[in-house]
């Protein structure tokens, strides 16, 4: 079974973090893996930079400037995975932007994914429409789960839509926002949390964008099955190094 | 494979139902954007129809912008290139260049969907201006996303726009150029989902955008096929020539010569310092298959799918991609492509100044320098879409040609 899946059945509230691979050098990514695994983080994204992440807010940006300096490709990145799963057995996704995975060949892509032991793909630029219409197909060969997004103005039919394409779980996207943009939540977000929680969806959703400590943490997964930490984890990489792994993810649960 | 005669026949150059033209188009857009690329694809054609957006719109190009332009029969250039060249004047347009017709539209729109917030990108600074000039026309808020490093280099359309009352905010992030304030405008919309339109200046970006604007700019060759029929006893001329850079001026004058294929399409890109130095942005010739800013297009980037940065001397022609309509066209062998460099650009635009008493913008300049490129008969017609006024690159040709 999908390791997303076995995790999802799983009797608790997950914790997942986003990286971006190349960040801060090059050949960090087998050791932050090793680290979140051994911290007890659930789920890892791992996230592949792109010149243009139209979706993130400066950090990430940031990061993946830097990664992309430091010489990160789809092919190193690939290369630095192959052992993986000699020594990493929490479920691993992969997440970036559309284009390198277009030039690296989609259906190689997805190959490659499925011969290092990469269970699951997040795409923010690939929607529901394009993805059905060309890439579905290709994606399910190769065993792969796709996550989709949903945000607060995203409608009920079209939440209902995303649930029945899904494979794995929702990310739910806290805030109308880039990644790293709010800090804290509020009444709009326990309404939203709720509207969805009470929606009863067939697949399991994961609030990630806002997550920043164990409170908002905590807020969360009152209401999802998980979080998802992506730029406050950036960012004490950033302050504290690449070995500071452990340290973060105590202060979160 | 057909041939490419066959291929002309069959094929269509506009937007399908999910924006694809041929292979190119789409929305690769993230969720956030969603509800409302939704809301303006759900609603464009309908709104663009109804009898009161007609008149709403005309009224305006008409009264405001100075619609009609020119079809100007360019006599003395004619004589030095042995043709018979007539000048679409967009130059004459209010604010300088063809780009206000769209955002004349697109402000419409914008009322229609209750959008009381108005975002832009802007390289040069031209469609800024233009955006900020219809916010102010219709007293909606605009806040326009211009490069750091474009700031700096065009400092009177800087300033125009806060005269006309727009915020002009710098992008930051990546090269600071055009394709990083398109970026922060995408941005912006990610994080105003309710009460923002986004104008985008070209045929570029998430269907509907590059249809929506085509349309808006379609306006162009409407007017030619009238223009040239009373002067020449026909609407199509044997080649219409226009600069790609987004490709929105192209569009325009390409429009409603698309299915007719007596008519010859010449696009012309930046080839910058050359197609083969590493600065240049000639799309279809150093692009690949790929998506930017939620489009399917070509794009100039590396074997790993990164966005690189292209080079013109020209800000309106320095992007990376170009409108799918265009990257369709270069496909389906449909349109003529060719590449000119800065210095043939600077020197045609020098010459059709002394020639004909018109400053073309940089950009319009690699236009009219197709001409040491490609032959033509002295019978053909044919139709250079002069897209903008030069007085915004008077720095850049006094510099260049030490004025």
């Amino acid at each position: 079974m999908n390791r997303i899946l076995s995790k999802l059945k799983e009797d608790k509230k997950l914790l997942s973090l986003y990286f971006t691979a190349g960040y801060p050098s090059i050949n960090d990514t087998m050791d932050i893996l090793q680290q979140l695994q051994d911290s007890g983080v659930d789920m890892v994204e791992i996230g592949l930079p792109f010149s243009d992440p139209l979706a993130d807010g400066p950090t990430i940006q940031e990061s993946s400037t830097i990664a992309l300096k430091n010489g990160m490709t789809t092919e190193t990145l690939f290369n630095q995975l192959k052992d993986v799963r000699k020594t990493i057995d929490i479920p691993l996704i992969l997440m970036g932007y559309f284009n390198p995975m277009l030039q690296y060949g989609v259906e190689k892509f997805c190959a490659k994914c499925q011969e290092i032991g990469i269970d699951g793909i997040i795409m923010p630029d690939l929607p529901l429409a394009e993805y059905e219409a060309d890439y579905k197909d290709i994606f399910e060969k190769y065993g792969l789960i796709n996550v989709f997004l949903i945000t607060p103005q995203t409608s009920d039919e079209r939440i209902r839509q995303i649930d029945n394409a899904s494979n794995g779980f929702i990310y739910m996207v806290s805030s109308a926002s880039t990644t790293g943009a709010t800090s804290g939540f509020d009444n709009t977000q326990s309404t939203y949390f709720e509207r969805i929680s009470n929606m009863h969806l067939t697949h399991p959703q994961v609030i990630g964008f806002g997550i920043n400590n164990a409170s908002t943490f905590k807020v969360a997964t009152t209401y999802a099955k998980g979080a998802i930490i992506g730029s406050a984890f950036i960012k004490h990489i950033t302050t504290y190094g690449a070995q500071s792994v452990r340290k973060f993810v105590e202060t979160i649960r | 494979m057909n041939t490419k005669d066959n291929i002309h026949q069959d094929i269509s150059y506009q937007a399908d139902e999910r924006g694809y033209y041929g292979d190119f188009g789409g929305a690769f857009i993230p969720e956030m954007l969603y509800p409302n690329v939704e809301e303006l694809r759900s609603q464009y054609i309908e709104v663009m129809q109804e009898p009161s957006f007609q008149k709403e719109f005309h009224a305006l190009l008409k009264d405001y912008v100075g619609r009609p332009t020119p079809l100007y029969y360019a006599e003395r250039f004619s004589k030095k290139y042995n043709a018979k060249i007539y000048l679409k004047r967009e130059d004459l347009c209010h604010t300088g260049a063809h780009k206000v017709n769209n955002t004349i539209g697109q402000i419409l729109m914008a009322k229609r969907l209750g959008k009381n917030r108005i975002i832009a990108e802007t390289g040069a600074g031209q469609h800024g201006v233009a955006t900020a000039t219809v916010c102010a026309l219709m007293g909606l808020e605009c806040i326009v996303y211009m490069g750091a490093i474009d700031i700096q280099r065009q400092a009177p359309n800087v300033a125009r726009m806060k005269m006309l009352g727009a915020e002009v905010r710098p992008a930051l992030s990546g090269s600071k150029t055009l394709k990083d304030a398109t970026n922060e405008a995408i941005r912006d919309w990610i994080n105003n989902p309710v009460n923002t339109h986004y104008i985008i200046g070209s045929v570029v970006g998430p269907h509907p955008y590059p249809d929506m604007v085509a349309r808006f700019q379609s306006v162009i060759s409407e007017e030619t096929k009238k223009q040239l029929h009373e002067v020449e006893g026909r609407e199509n001329p044997d080649y219409v020539v226009a600069c790609v850079g987004g490709g929105s001026n192209a569009a325009g004058l390409f429009y409603h010569y698309l299915d007719q294929n007596e008519v010859g399409i010449i696009a012309v890109e930046a080839a910058g310092k050359g197609i083969d130095t590493g600065e240049s942005a000639a799309t279809s010739a150093l692009g690949k298959e790929g998506i930017i800013h939620g489009s399917k297009t070509l794009l100039m980037q590396t074997s790993d799918g990164q966005i690189t940065e292209p080079y013109s001397i020209s800000a309106g022609l320095d992007y990376p991609g170009v409108g799918p309509m265009h990257a369709h066209l270069f496909r389906s062998g449909r349109g003529e492509f060719i590449s000119i460099t800065d210095q043939q650009a600077m020197q045609a635009g020098l010459e059709l100044s002394k020639l004909e008493g018109i400053i073309p913008a940089i950009e319009t300049s690699h236009a009219l320098a197709i001409f040491e490129e490609r032959k033509f008969s002295p019978e053909d017609v044919i139709i250079i879409n002069l897209s903008g006024r030069g007085d915004k690159d008077l720095n850049t040709y006094i510099d260049y040609f030490n004025l």
